[in-house]
């Protein structure tokens, strides 16, 4: 069962959204991550929600999925709605008893916020949910390869992540087996206090660091092996390529920055 | 058959090691080493451990450098990167654990490695990676991730990554140590294939005794030394001779020993035979 494990939360599937180039992807989701931050009243505020929503039903990951990710931020919604609600103040009282007081601009503040923040989470898991950890390191090395003039090791970085993603399920087996191994000679992992456990783990993350050594000291070589030499030199058998559905979403996007970069100045800030 | 592509010429190699008062005590791998291989050869190299059979595989891509002697291939010695990288581009290497040398995340992008490190044009690396793993038969796992296949699997994918590179030699470095009988023929059969179909010179590091009977020639060693070296059937009837050098006899042989029916039988078939002769015919 462990061997089963996916990394990342990558549904696979043919929709448009998987089919964008992944570079595109990537700073499309940048881009509107930060238009997302531009928006100051509800009108603009609601051309990202609908954007997020209509991104996701393009996507084609089954709603369950994309509500999932909402779960972790829920207590952060919670937080926020509350402190605006009490800390913002202004406009017409809607409520007043002792010191708390809630206003109009206060509940519009949380309000907001909330639609703010759920939309960047949807958006940014929209692009792991449809791009691959392997496309994404690629597209990443590949977008960022401008910065080799700042003398910034782009590509070392890139394949620093790509061992990274290929070993975490070696390891997590190998964790398995030494966990295995341990409970084999008595080690009792289960029981006893936080402390107690934490010490439990020792015997597990030695051995585990010692392995994982001589695993990257076989990999340099088998890698040295096989002509690595870093990025210098380097072709890639799959090539990426800009198609037309590429541009319509860069189009769609440069479409809602510019609507909502028009609401904002046609419509009274709330924010 | 006579173009030597890897030539030894009087190598000694030795590690630094601390001995118990920590001073330098080097421990020696390899002592005056004079080996060779022709092209399209199948060489076996036996030996049990510490007998300096991995380093001498080692020796053979220009990872070690050997501390005195010379290490030939194809002419060049690997003094330098740049002549250690056009070695490497002559000899692959497949190592013992498959888990340690996949690079990727998904099995076509590992066969490619090879081929983009040495900046092979896009549509040609996707030619060969394809006819590389259609060869060691892993075509239908091209878009799998290595850690959901077997270790037969994964050997194999290995082996796809250094043909995709199209060495004319490949070593491969106890390939089937760690793998289950199943994962060893598969592995096994591929590495045979390659050396008749397509030309390819093997060298196999090994200590399994069955693995060295199908190959061109056996060499046998023993605390770095090479001790004996020839044809498998040449080698193999030396039963007692290998035993001082801490080896066994396949197990067919070793029969025909214990029975002492003769030697020089290598496999089941050839056993059954002499069984059947020594019986007295009718079986």
């Amino acid at each position: 069962m462990i061997r089963d494990i996916t990394i990342g939360q990558y549904y696979p599937g043919k929709s448009l959204l998987h089919k964008v180039d992944p570079r595109m992807k990537l700073i499309l989701t940048f881009a509107i991550i930060i238009v997302i931050f531009l928006c100051k009243n509800f009108f603009s505020l609601g051309v990202i929600a609908v954007t997020a929503v209509v991104a996701s039903a393009l996507s084609k990951v089954p709603a369950k999925m994309i509500l999932k990710s909402l779960k972790p931020i829920v207590i952060i919604l919670i937080f926020t709605a509350i402190l605006n609600v009490f800390y913002t103040q202004g406009g017409a009282t809607w409520f007043e008893w002792k010191f708390i007081k809630i206003t109009e601009k206060g509940v519009f503040t949380a309000i907001f916020t909330m639609v703010r923040i759920i939309s960047l989470v949807l958006i940014s898991s929209l692009l792991t949910y449809t791009t691959t950890p392997t496309m994404l390191t690629d597209a990443l090395e590949r977008v960022l390869s401008p910065l080799k003039v700042f003398k910034i090791k782009v590509h070392t970085l890139a394949m620093m992540m790509t061992l990274a993603l290929r070993f975490i399920p070696t390891l997590i087996e190998e964790i398995d087996r030494i966990m295995n191994a341990q409970k084999a000679r008595g080690a009792d992992l289960e029981t006893g206090g936080l402390i107690e456990r934490a010490k439990a783990l020792v015997p597990i993350f030695v051995p585990l660091m010692v392995s994982s050594f001589r695993r990257a000291y076989e990999l340099a070589f088998a890698m040295t092996c096989r002509c690595y030499t870093g990025g210098e030199g380097r072709t890639r058998m799959k090539q990426m390529k800009l198609s037309l559905l590429d541009f319509f979403a860069l189009f769609a996007c440069i479409a809602i920055t510019a609507g909502i970069i028009v609401l904002n100045h046609f419509f009274t800030a709330v924010i | 058959m006579d173009e030597k592509i890897i030539e030894f010429e009087n190598v000694t190699m030795f590690y630094d090691a601390d001995d118990e008062e920590g001073n330098k005590a080097p421990i020696p791998a390899l002592s005056n080493v004079d080996f060779s291989v022709e092209k399209g050869e199948f060489v076996a190299v036996l030996g049990h451990n510490g007998s300096g059979k991995s380093t001498l595989a080692k020796l053979c891509n220009a990872i070690y450098e050997p501390n005195s002697g010379v290490v030939r291939v194809k002419g060049i010695v690997a003094d330098d990167d740049e002549k250690a990288d056009e070695v490497r581009r002559i000899v692959g290497m497949v190592f013992q654990n498959p888990d340690n040398q996949i690079v990727a995340t998904i099995v076509e992008d590992d066969v490619a490695f090879g081929p983009e490190n040495l900046g092979v044009e896009p549509s040609e690396i996707r030619r060969r990676v394809d006819e590389a793993l259609e060869a060691v038969n892993m075509y239908k796992y091209r878009h799998r991730e290595p850690h959901k296949l077997s270790g037969g699997q994964k050997q194999r994918v290995a082996i796809a990554g250094v043909l995709a590179m199209q060495t004319e030699c490949i070593v491969l470095d106890e390939p089937t140590a760690m793998l289950d009988p199943v994962g060893r023929e598969e592995v096994m059969q591929t590495v045979h294939r390659m050396n008749k179909e397509m030309g390819i010179t093997v060298v196999l590091i090994t200590h399994f005794m069955d693995e060295a009977v199908k190959a061109d020639r056996v060499v046998v060693m023993d605390s770095g030394r090479v001790v004996m070296q020839g044809k498998p059937r040449e080698i193999f009837s030396r039963v007692e001779e290998l035993r001082s050098h801490g080896l066994d006899v396949p197990q067919s042989t070793e029969l025909c020993h214990i029975l002492g029916y003769g030697e020089g039988v290598l496999n089941v078939d050839e056993c059954v035979e002499m069984i059947t002769e020594k019986l007295g015919g009718a079986r």
